[in-house]
């Protein structure tokens, strides 16, 4: 085992442990709601009760009323002081955009809208001065379920966006996809519902915000995966703040998910607020509040049709979905349901012909955006489920028809039909590898034993890739993003050898200061401890995308290489100059530079980086100091991929479902640190597999959530899941100096339909193709007992 | 207001507090312990558990009046002399832990866990739990953090803090 104090040890690919875990394991993290500063006050929202409400009245007076309250302010304030409606990043050609305003001026439409906030001297008096608020509405009808949203006569959720159509956006050639339709041998058709989920970081989101008049600045420290983005889009933007008097911290995040990526309302209102009342402003979620305004994920209802030939080979995909992205759109929310969607409807399949054509709906719900994996595990799920689907139709074995259809590994770079240009893959070795290990003829043997003994084993597989680190500026930019998406990393070598990185990348559970430590420490031969990460503070690092879509090894990781080759070329050129010898004649080893082929001619990296700021004998030309910064701007995504699966057992009495076993073999390319490679995973299955299993936001025809806390919403527990097994397979990316992918997402990514499809697998006795999610036991109960005549 | 007296990781404390102040809200913002956390407003997640007269306590669930002279263990308080609890190590020797919002309280329950059950099964453990969420871990490296930990204890590798 590697440990901290091994230099020039192979450090990238060692299971080193984690640097910050001492602050957490001793209580010392300090996330935004642990931040306190002097003379804080602290925010209260006002939230509707309603739907989809007419505001026609907000009186104040009673709260106004009570010692200890500072404020109470409305949108129609905020709009007054010129704060603008909140922008989405992406767009699309005919994209409705309704107004998102951080208090609601005039309508509230969804239950939880922030229609005023109250500015108090302590939380209490707050929250009880909030209760005071008399708004008086006039309710309206609600839709809340996106397929009814856009039938006729439904209730309007803005009145810009006639019949609730949000856009409609269709990728891939609909005419070879109907003409192959028509001459296929047969064709799968399946309805399937991706429900919504709700992302649940365990930290709630928080926001604390400080204007000092002096410096006419303002300070937020926020819960936050990417802080130079919150800064640009509500500087710019909403608050009109410019960039360098406005900085945002994002200190220990408590997990994201994607969840705090977005701008929201309160983060917006406690920014003004502070800079209007001239104090400190905190506001920190309650559950109940995450539950009805943390951006919610999925929500998709889909048909897919796949054709085949008689060799079972897929000739042609049709995909239509209906994507309900609530009551208004978030940073990603146009992107999540297309662009990260549609994309990878061809899989690990070579599909000739796929079309996807995509309606997306307001309703009176939460917004939707990005959650863990964000669309992608939308399309895995669509294409993995029906897949097993046509397996059965075929009477195919769902291991071999997935064989039948895989990409060849002499067939890449592999232009999909949907777009994107797989640059690397080999698919079979890790179905090869995931049904060896899982002895899977054993299984399927052992399956058949139990169903004549009356036990009801189900396996499920799932070959998924994804596309992640994210993204090709250039090719966003292409198709809608209102940014790019490279990554800043500075190396900075101090005069002693130690090394401080700033990136733009963001840790909030990920392990940054470990593997990007690790990266530091393998190319300069020091100690992972000789090196400093700070990430998180808009005011130290260069401007940054943050952390999402599994880019921070593979963009944020590839700027940091760039910058440690950097320092060590003007290292290497500094060394030359003292050791009276040609570059080119310099090697770097082991953290010492020395003359080839005379290694007793040496200098350190310490002793080189002191030259560099004594400056007292430089190469002529050369500046002073040692450090560089780099912005990687990636030529392609990466392309994870990986077969998973999943064995349960279905208790037929109860409609229990027991997950038993669940073995996932995954292509990262070169992994920086197995141990916390392993451990995403774990997260991710576990997420995935909830959602198939558990995990489901409802709501009724009036738009109230049903599943607002974690007593109702079925969030995954230790004793529902076993101890997950997991393997790989190495096609390092070739569109990073690393060679690394993503893996912050595949779990969630494959999980879901390995699970579900071991679920029906287990119930295909039954004569029961498929159910939707989440799979509980009332529904596999009621299912079982109806295939057999109601008992 | 009333007056509480509660010893908080080994040190006294006498405070004048609201009926309605909770034990987590007191530790937090009073004594300034932002090591125990705040998870949910339902008492489901478990971010906020410490120990009371050495049994595991979810504190957003006990008013700070209820802790009246009891002795109280946080996060902070858990390592002794700068030697980490080996449940402390443990979480970190098995990557127990990621985002580390839920891991004070996850400790804590498993300290409780290990004071009743000091050889539990992997079973034992994952129920033993069932009061605390974890959205990162999947839990897979908690259950393995809480074995390592109660074999390390078994073997008598390092003095016990806080119970
Ligand atoms: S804060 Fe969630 S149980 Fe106490
Ligand atoms: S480590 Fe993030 S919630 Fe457990």
């Amino acid at each position: 085992m590697a440990t901290t104090s091994e230099p020039g040890a192979s450090l990238i690919g060692a299971s080193v442990k984690r640097k910050e875990d001492q602050r957490f394991i001793t209580g010392k993290g300090r996330y935004t709601d642990d931040v306190t500063l002097p003379g804080q006050t602290y925010a209260a929202f006002v939230r509707s009760p309603h739907a989809n409400a007419t505001i026609n009245r907000i009186d104040a007076s009673a709260a106004l009323a009570m010692p200890g309250v500072h404020a109470v302010l409305t949108g129609a304030d905020m709009q007054a002081a010129g704060v603008n409606p909140i922008p989405p990043g992406w767009l699309h050609p005919g994209i409705k955009i309704a107004e998102f305003r951080a208090l609601a001026v005039g309508r509230v439409s969804h239950v939880g809208n922030a229609v005023a906030v109250v500015i108090a001297a302590s939380p209490s008096i707050a929250r009880d001065a909030a209760d005071l608020v008399d708004v008086d509405y006039t309710d309206h009808p609600a839709v809340a379920d996106a397929v009814a949203a856009l039938a006729a006569g439904a209730p309007q959720v803005h009145p810009d966006a006639p019949g609730n159509v949000v856009f409609n956006w269709q990728l891939g050639d609909a005419a070879a996809v109907d003409a192959a339709m028509a001459g296929a041998k047969s064709v799968v058709r399946q309805h399937l519902v991706n429900q919504r989920l709700i992302a649940n970081a365990i930290e709630p989101r928080a926001s604390l915000a400080n204007y000092d008049a002096a410096a006419d600045e303002l300070t937020l420290y926020v819960t936050s995966q990417n802080p130079h983005v919150h800064r640009l889009i509500m500087g710019a933007f909403v608050l009109g703040i410019p960039e360098h008097k406005f900085r945002v911290i994002a200190p220990d995040v408590g997990g994201g998910f994607g969840s705090k990526i977005f701008i929201y309302p309160e983060e917006c209102v406690v920014a003004w607020a502070s800079k209007t009342l001239g104090r400190p402003v905190k506001w920190t979620a309650t559950r109940s509040e995450s539950f009805l305004t943390d951006a919610h994920g999925r929500d998709h209802s889909t048909d897919v049709e796949m054709a085949f030939d008689d060799a079972g080979t897929i000739v042609a995909l049709r995909v239509k979905t209906v994507a309900n992205l609530g009551a208004y759109l978030t940073l990603f929310a146009p992107a999540v349901p297309t662009y990260l969607y549609g994309t990878l409807m061809s899989g690990q399949y070579n599909i000739p012909a796929i079309h996807v054509d995509v309606t997306a709906a307001y309703t009176n719900t939460t917004p939707v955006d990005a959650y863990r994996g964000a669309g992608r595990p939308e399309a895995t799920y669509a294409l993995e489920r029906t897949m097993d689907v046509a397996a059965r139709q075929l009477g195919l074995d769902p291991a071999e028809l997935r064989r039948r259809n895989l990409i060849a590994p002499d067939a890449f770079p592999f232009q999909t039909a949907v777009a994107l240009q797989y640059d690397s893959g080999n698919y079979e070795p890790a179905l090869d590898k995931a049904l060896a290990l899982i002895d899977y003829p054993a299984r399927r043997a052992e399956q058949a034993a139990g169903r004549a003994a009356g036990t009801h084993i189900g396996i499920g597989l799932s070959a998924y890739i994804e596309a992640c680190g994210l993204a090709p500026s250039h090719i966003v930019g292409s198709l809608g993003a209102q940014a790019g998406l490279y990554e800043s990393g500075v190396v900075r070598i101090h005069p002693t050898g130690k090394v401080t990185v700033l990136t733009g990348s963001h840790s909030h559970g990920q392990g940054h200061e470990t593997t990007f430590a690790q990266i530091v420490a393998q190319e300069l031969g020091c100690t992972i401890d000789d090196v400093e990460i700070v990430h998180g503070d808009t005011g130290r690092v260069p401007f940054g995308m943050g952390t999402y879509g599994s880019r921070s090894g593979a963009v944020g990781g590839a700027a940091l290489f760039g910058s440690l080759q950097k320092v060590k070329d003007k290292g290497r050129r500094i060394a030359a100059h003292l050791l009276e010898a040609a570059p080119e004649d310099v090697d770097f080893a082991g953290g010492n530079f020395f003359v080839k082929g005379s290694p007793s001619r040496t200098k350190s990296f310490a002793e080189v980086s002191l030259a560099a700021y004594l400056a007292h004998n430089l190469p002529p030309d050369m500046e002073p100091g040692l450090e560089a910064t780099t912005f990687f701007n990636p030529s392609n995504f990466v392309f994870p991929f990986g077969v998973h699966i999943a064995i349960v057992e279905v208790d037929t009495e109860t409609g229990h479902v027991t997950l038993q076993r669940y073995l996932a073999v995954d292509d990262f390319g070169n992994v920086i640190n197995p141990m916390i490679v392993d451990g995403q995973l774990h997260g991710g299955i576990a997420q995935g597999a909830a959602q198939a299993l558990w995990e489901g936001a409802q709501y009724d025809s009036n738009g109230q959530l049903l599943t607002g806390s974690m007593m109702n919403y079925g969030l995954p527990k230790a004793a529902f899941l076993p101890m997950f097994e997991t393997d790989r397979t190495v096609t390092p990316s070739p569109v990073n100096p690393l060679g690394v992918k993503g893996a912050g997402e595949a779990g969630t990514i494959a999980s879901t339909a390995a699970v579900a499809n071991a679920v029906l697998d287990a119930l295909s006795p039954f004569g029961i193709t498929h159910l939707d999610m989440p799979l509980t036991p009332a529904r596999i109960w009621s299912a079982i007992h109806g295939s057999h005549g109601g008992n | 207001m009333t007056e509480i007296n509660v010893s908080v990781n080994g040190r006294g404390h006498t405070r004048d507090v609201e009926p309605r102040t909770l034990l987590v809200h007191f530790l937090r913002e009073a004594l300034g312990l932002t090591g125990t956390h705040v998870g949910c407003d339902t008492s489901q997640c478990g971010a906020c558990t410490v120990l009371l007269d050495g049994r595991g306590v979810k504190s957003c669930t006990v008013l700070a009046v209820q802790a009246n002279g009891g002795e109280i263990t946080t996060i902070e308080g858990l390592a002794t002399d700068g030697v980490l609890h080996p449940l402390q190590a443990a979480f970190r020797e098995t990557h127990g832990l990621q985002c580390g919002f839920c891991t004070p309280g996850m400790i804590l329950s498993a300290v409780d866990l290990l004071a009743r059950n000091p050889s539990p099964s992997e079973r034992e453990i994952r129920h033993g739990l069932e009061g605390n969420l974890c959205r990162c871990t999947g839990y897979q490296n908690i259950v393995k953090a809480v074995q390592h930990a109660a074999h390390t204890m078994a073997g008598g590798a390092s003095a016990v803090a806080g119970d």
